[in-house]
């Protein structure tokens, strides 16, 4: 069992906000991520896959399909985007990054054939990033 | 770190196959690499000294029976890789093997190699890493 990481990097605005809080609520949960003009970030995604070396290619997975499956699937999306306002998962989901690391992981498990999904981790900033690892 | 060089190439596939499996790794002059080689163990922090082991022990492996064997060498011609092809996964599983062999003082548990800032690997003996 080998692991492998491949990392992107998009950059994208979001603001947080809930429909169902106050406007008084918002502000004090959410704080100045709470501007409905939204702010931005250089995100960077990790993903990481496991699964046994095959031994014709000594590869756990071909590394150029697991970025174009990212490409395709997280970067089209959501790199130069207003996460909530044109990703449909954030129409009725807060963009944060525990959420954007869930969702990530919703958009490439089923598209990952060779290897096994093991870890998407989605950094906002150097200093904060989420890990998600599935259900389990 | 050490840096290195490699060709991706299966002599039991043709040309073409080669070409369509590892694409510009299988220009047959080869290229090369800076690899980041990380080395986890763990163990009980010993009263005496404060420490799980000796670093500079450790250092002094990693560099005597890893650094000085693939740094600036092509990979492919070594004897670790006489029979694998000499990928990164292929790279993790052999230095892993070098240091549970050799490596004594603290439990081995993984080998991460990052190829280039974009791309890494982890192999801890065949064990699921947990995070």
């Amino acid at each position: 069992m080998v692991y492998l990481t491949r990392k992107a990097e998009f950059a994208a605005s979001h603001y947080y906000h809930n429909p169902k809080f106050s406007p008084e609520e918002d502000r004090r949960i959410f704080g100045k991520c709470n501007n409905p003009h939204g702010h931005g970030h250089n995100y960077t995604l990790e993903v990481t896959v496991k699964g046994e070396v095959n031994p014709e290619t000594g590869f756990v997975v071909d590394l150029k399909d697991l970025k174009d499956t990212m490409s395709r699937e997280v970067l089209d999306a959501m790199d130069h985007r207003f996460l909530n306002k044109e990703v449909p998962e954030f129409l009725t989901l807060i963009p944060t990054t525990e959420n954007l690391a869930i969702v990530i992981w919703q958009r490439l498990a089923p598209k990952l054939k060779a290897a096994q999904l093991h870890r998407v981790r989605v950094y906002e900033t150097p200093d904060l990033f989420a890990d998600f690892y599935g259900e389990e | 770190m050490f840096s290195a060089s490699h060709r991706l190439h299966n002599d039991s596939m043709s040309a073409q196959e080669n070409r369509e499996i590892y694409g510009k790794c299988n220009n047959p002059h080869g290229h090369g690499h800076n690899y980041m080689l990380e080395v986890t163990v763990s163990g009980q922090v010993a009263e005496n000294t404060g420490m799980v082991c000796n670093l500079a022990d450790l250092d002094g492996f990693v560099q005597r029976e890893i650094i000085e064997s693939f740094d600036l060498q092509n990979l492919n011609v070594l004897p670790a890789f006489a029979r694998t092809i000499p990928t990164t996964e292929h790279l993790c599983v052999a230095i892993f093997e070098i240091l549970r062999r050799g490596y004594h003082q603290a439990h081995l548990e993984k080998v991460r190699i990052e190829e280039t800032m974009m791309n890494s690997f982890e192999y801890a003996g065949g064990e699921e890493i947990c995070c």
